[in-house]
């Protein structure tokens, strides 16, 4: 998790945090790359439709600014990236800048896991992460949900660092 | 809205909006609530979005928490959709209508 230390924001990774993170920041970019598809719900919730009544100025606003919008997007993902150690863990420490990219890059993360688990209003991750373990305790869900919650403690911890 | 209690002054001339014609109506941006945004991740984008103090900031995420929605900006329609554009930047779900 994130602390303070000066004016950078620093954490510490074991490697399967490492493998974890790279592996979502990954599966973003690939998303926003070869995988990008308007029917995927994810790639709808990221790009919404500005004008809901009106999709004819909804798709010309797309038109002029969703690639903008997706460079964006690929370019905080990258900055997850760029900044972490190698397999084996380590020290990422960013700057007010590098942060800022991972906090919206860790929040498009867990957007898109939150529409392919099926997140609601009213789901608790707590009681979802039991009745997925209690069913199977091997199943990507489990590990699916587990990583949803960890991201949710870690773009949390680096706000607050940020806001330190 | 919260539990302020309303101003007591009279409303000067408030402008009947049935007889402004839509064309000069102003547009808004409407943030939506949705499951996944930590509500202190959304405090902090409309704190650094529109240099809105903490307790508007504050203000605005629990009203989009618990009513739905919340206009967070209006103004001329390209604003607007600059405002919204930047909004799916980080992630919050916003959209463009008239006021």
């Amino acid at each position: 998790m994130f602390r303070r230390q000066g004016a950078l924001c620093v954490a510490t990774f074991a490697a399967d945090e490492v493998r974890v993170l790279r592996k979502v920041a990954t599966e973003v970019v690939g998303l926003l790359t070869e995988g990008f598809d308007h029917d995927d719900p994810v790639v709808n919730r990221l790009f919404p439709d500005i004008y809901p009544e009106r999709p004819a100025d909804s798709a010309d606003f797309r038109r002029y600014t969703e690639g903008d919008l997706k460079t964006a997007k690929i370019d905080q993902a990258g900055a997850i990236l760029a900044a972490l150690p190698d397999a084996a863990g380590g020290e990422v420490r960013l700057d007010a800048e590098a942060a800022e990219a991972w906090l919206r890059a860790l929040n498009d993360a867990r957007l898109a896991m939150g529409v392919r688990l099926d997140i609601g209003a009213d789901t608790d991750i707590g009681d979802e992460l039991d009745d997925a373990v209690l069913h199977d305790p091997t199943s990507a869900r489990v590990f699916q949900l587990s990583v949803y919650a960890y991201l949710g403690y870690l773009q949390e911890s680096l706000l607050n660092a940020l806001m330190d | 809205m919260g539990d302020m209690a309303a101003p007591q002054v009279a409303p000067v001339e408030a402008p009947d909006t049935e007889e402004v014609p839509a064309e000069d109506r102003p547009w808004v941006t409407i943030v939506w609530d949705d499951p996944v945004n930590l509500m202190s991740y959304v405090t902090w984008v409309f704190q650094k979005l529109f240099g809105y103090s903490r307790e508007k900031a504050e203000q605005l995420m629990l009203d989009v928490h618990t009513k739905g929605r919340a206009v967070v900006s209006s103004g001329a329609r390209e604003r607007m959709e600059h405002d919204a554009s930047q909004l799916h930047g980080y992630g919050l779900w916003a959209t463009v209508d008239r006021a």
